[in-house]
């Protein structure tokens, strides 16, 4: 957004030396001093806006990261002081409890992550295809209907969902219908991939139990979302898929009809028509919603809150929930903003890796190649 | 927490209009008026209600002090009373009275952010012991309990009588506990339901001797009576006689033992509220708490009590209000109102008169322990819950050495 704003600005419009600069460079360079002045008077307002609510709460949380603030009073008054990187030690390097639960938040949103946003991003691909389809009739209607739970209030859905996977809820009561004896969903912490290594005899190797990462060993690392952590993995994607879906319409829109044309003519497929051209022609829409996605399944909190609060067994628990749990329930600021800089870095971290994939892999010059 | 997930959130809908409400009437008062004179600026409460009920109740008294004192009392019912506090104490604007639970009371008492008015005054010595451990810091008493609660066993007389079991077979100890779980075990039904938290099995290792924090102030959880007294409960678990509210689909233990899940229940006097409003149909009865194998009474209490911020702009008029608030006559005016138990041990004889079938629950505050409340403890104890929920394939021994580990440096930095 901020690059937009400054394309906007019209400070360098007029490069210094350039034909229309006849009255010597003193004026030219005024000229360019009052359109920088008027450039500021303009975004001014945005400007404090963002100092304001942006970068003033992002460096108090900094500080309070550092420090030994207990939450009563202004983190800048006289009694606060800096305890140095004593905060980020106890999350990070020092075996405890706090330690502990980092490393379990970190294991449970990553699993999260990984099915949510491939997943979301599939399906709101799907929708985006099968709405965007001239042939489909009552567009508008199914538009409006997929787009709905993303408008609807997160509290609302929640609820909602804790009524539908309630043990004697529908969902149980309809695979019950199927023969099927439905789990406990909001109470059972078995992770999927332990429930399938059980299947197979694996239970418990010394081999990973004996060492892990943060407090957690490598065989509960290995553990794959519980039950309970499933529920919120299909809230999230039913919930998302409808805005993102309105995100590739556009760019399904902008892929012109003498393209496809030419590729039906060329003898292709719908299939090769996807991988070939529709992939490549929405690869920054694409892009988007990847970024989008990451970000906000790293940051996952109404859900957890509302829900479940972390467990079953802590197989539910954030990052963002425990930077909340360690703040406001521990009355640990300093640690609770530690956890909020160390998930910034997790998120940044994941948005360069996913940026150089995505970037690594070809572009417009698939389509051309392919016609050549 | 102790009202279950499904009341929170509506509670939660429901104080966060009251919420918005009331942040909409106006700011606090104008600064403390000149010397000599009673200083009468308006006074925020604000408190964390259980129901329509309460905010009735605590509304008129309120209004009745206003009348009494000239001082304005804005209420404010909280959603969310812990994070709100947290927020007004951040801000440096803390409501002036508040409901504190013992956990939270011991951060802020850590911090100094109390005023401590209690142990000044002259009914100090009324309440109950028990209550007065739980808000006392460094060995001063620092704000009045509001009210009382303890664990008792509730029975569903119907269960029982279908069981075949008299009056005289109400257990008294932990073998008669088991026996008759056993027998009122059915098909569709449990015998005795816990809510898996610390909050309601911890009696158990009191009643076996052992302690959860010692009288040294010292954390003691591993010891082998307490190890023991889990491999009973993990026993009843695994034999299908106990079961935790999750695996019979509730939200907690009230719901099983008022949808007639469970034909027992150990569980505080909050549960008779719910019984009235939601199961008025399910008779019951509530008994003592049974003791131990060697014959230790124990049970948990519960309170709250009415905290001042040191920086109100009026420290005076909030203890007057608190006072206020603590009078028999408010105190009683509260128990009929909502069934909380009042704080005083004076008012006992005439409490159990009003209340004759939960006159139990006063009688076990003779050997009440306070619920564990350690300074920053939420984490640690989320932790130790969520291991006990796991009891039933977890091993004692590891989830009290982990919950000792979590919690012992915790009780150090209490001094």
């Amino acid at each position: 957004m901020a690059t937009r704003q400054r394309a906007l600005l019209p400070v360098r419009r007029r490069a210094p030396g350039a034909p229309g600069a006849r009255r010597g460079r003193g004026h030219a360079h005024r000229v360019r001093r009052r359109e920088a002045a008027a450039g500021w008077l303009f975004t001014a307002p945005a400007v404090v806006a963002l100092i304001v609510f942006l970068v003033l709460p992002i460096i108090t949380a900094a500080w309070v990261s550092i420090s030994d603030w207990n939450g009563i009073g202004s983190p800048f008054s006289s009694g606060v002081h800096s305890v140095g990187a004593a905060n980020y030690a106890a999350l990070l390097a020092k075996p405890g409890l706090a330690q502990q639960d980092l490393g379990l938040s970190i294991r449970d949103n990553l699993y999260y992550v990984l099915l949510v946003v491939p997943l979301q991003t599939a399906l709101a691909l799907l929708l985006a295809i099968v709405v965007s389809r001239k042939a489909l009739r009552g567009r508008g209607f199914f538009r409006t209907a997929f787009y709905f739970p993303s408008v609807t209030s997160s509290v609302a859905v929640s609820m909602i969902f804790l009524f539908l996977f309630a043990d004697a809820g529908v969902i149980n009561a309809a695979l019950g219908y199927l023969g099927v004896h439905g789990p406990n969903w909001f109470s059972d912490p078995n992770g999927l991939l332990h429930m399938i290594a059980s299947g197979l005899g694996i239970r418990s190797p010394a081999a990973l139990t004996g060492h892990g990462l943060l407090g957690v060993s490598w065989w509960d690392w290995l553990a794959g979302p519980s039950v309970a952590m499933v529920t919120l993995i299909i809230l999230a994607i039913w919930t998302t898929a409808g805005t993102f879906m309105l995100l590739f319409l556009p760019a399904l829109y902008n892929i012109s009809e003498q393209i496809e044309e030419a590729a039906i003519m060329d003898g292709a497929g719908p299939w090769t028509r996807f991988r070939r051209i529709t992939l490549p022609l929405i690869r920054p829409a694409l892009f988007l919603v990847l970024t989008l996605g990451l970000i906000g399944t790293w940051q996952v909190f109404d859900q957890v809150f509302l829900i479940t609060q972390g467990n079953p067994a802590e197989t539910t628990l954030t990052p963002a929930y425990l930077a909340y749990l360690v703040s406001f329930g521990n009355q640990q600021w300093g640690q609770g903003a530690a956890i909020a800089f160390i998930l910034f870095g997790i998120i940044v971290v994941f948005t360069v890796l996913q940026r150089l994939v995505l970037r690594g892999r070809g572009s417009l010059n698939d389509v051309r190649g392919w016609r050549a | 927490m102790k009202h279950g997930k499904a009341f929170l959130a509506a509670a939660a809908l429901g104080g966060m209009l009251v919420f918005v409400a009331a942040c909409g009437s106006g700011g606090s008062g104008s600064a403390a008026s000149s010397a000599g004179k009673v200083n009468k600026t308006p006074l925020t409460l604000m408190f964390g209600s259980s129901g329509p009920a309460e905010t009735k109740a605590v509304d008129t008294a309120a209004a009745a002090f206003t009348k009494q004192s000239g001082i304005k009392v804005k209420v404010i019912a909280a959603s969310n009373l812990t994070q709100q506090l947290a927020q007004g104490f951040a801000a440096g604007h803390p409501p002036d009275v508040f409901y504190l639970d013992p956990g939270s009371f011991q951060n802020y008492a850590k911090d100094n952010a109390l005023y401590p008015y209690a142990q000044s005054l002259p009914n100090a010595k009324d309440f109950y012991p028990a209550l007065r451990t739980a808000f006392t810091y460094q060995g001063k008493f620092i704000c009045d309990p509001k009210d009382a609660s303890t664990l008792a066993l509730y029975i569903n007389t119907a269960d029982w009588k279908q069981a075949g079991l008299t009056s005289a077979d109400i257990p008294t100890n932990w073998d008669q506990l088991a026996t008759v779980a056993k027998k009122l075990t059915t098909g569709g039904r449990v015998g005795l339901v816990l809510d898996n938290s610390h909050s309601e099995l911890d009696e158990f290792l009191y009643q076996n001797g052992g302690t959860v924090v010692g009288s040294n102030g010292k954390v003691d959880l591993d010891s082998s009576q307490n190890v023991a007294a889990l491999t009973f409960l993990k026993k009843m678990l695994s034999e299908g006689i106990l079961k935790f509210p999750p695996s019979l689909s509730s939200g907690w233990s009230g719901q099983a033992f008022g949808e007639n899940k469970a034909a027992m229940d150990i569980v505080g006097n909050w549960l008779v509220g719910a019984m009235q409003s939601d199961y008025p149909s399910v008779h019951y009865q509530v008994a003592t708490i049974p003791a131990g194998p060697t014959g230790t009474a124990a049970t948990l209490s519960f309170t709250n009590c009415w905290g001042v911020a040191r920086s109100s702009a009026n420290v005076a008029g909030a203890v007057d209000f608190v006072k206020f608030l603590t009078t028999p006559q408010q105190q009683m005016a509260f128990s009929k109102a909502f069934g909380v138990i009042p704080s005083l041990a004076t008012l006992q004889s005439q409490w159990q008169s009003t209340f004759p079938n939960l006159a139990v629950h006063t009688k076990e505050l003779a050997y009440a322990h306070p619920d564990i409340a350690l300074p920053n403890d939420t984490q640690a104890l989320t932790s130790f819950d969520s291991a006990l929920t796991q009891l039933v394939t977890g091993n004692p021994a590891t989830i009290l050495q982990n919950a000792q580990a979590n919690l012992a440096p915790l009780a150090s930095q209490d001094g």
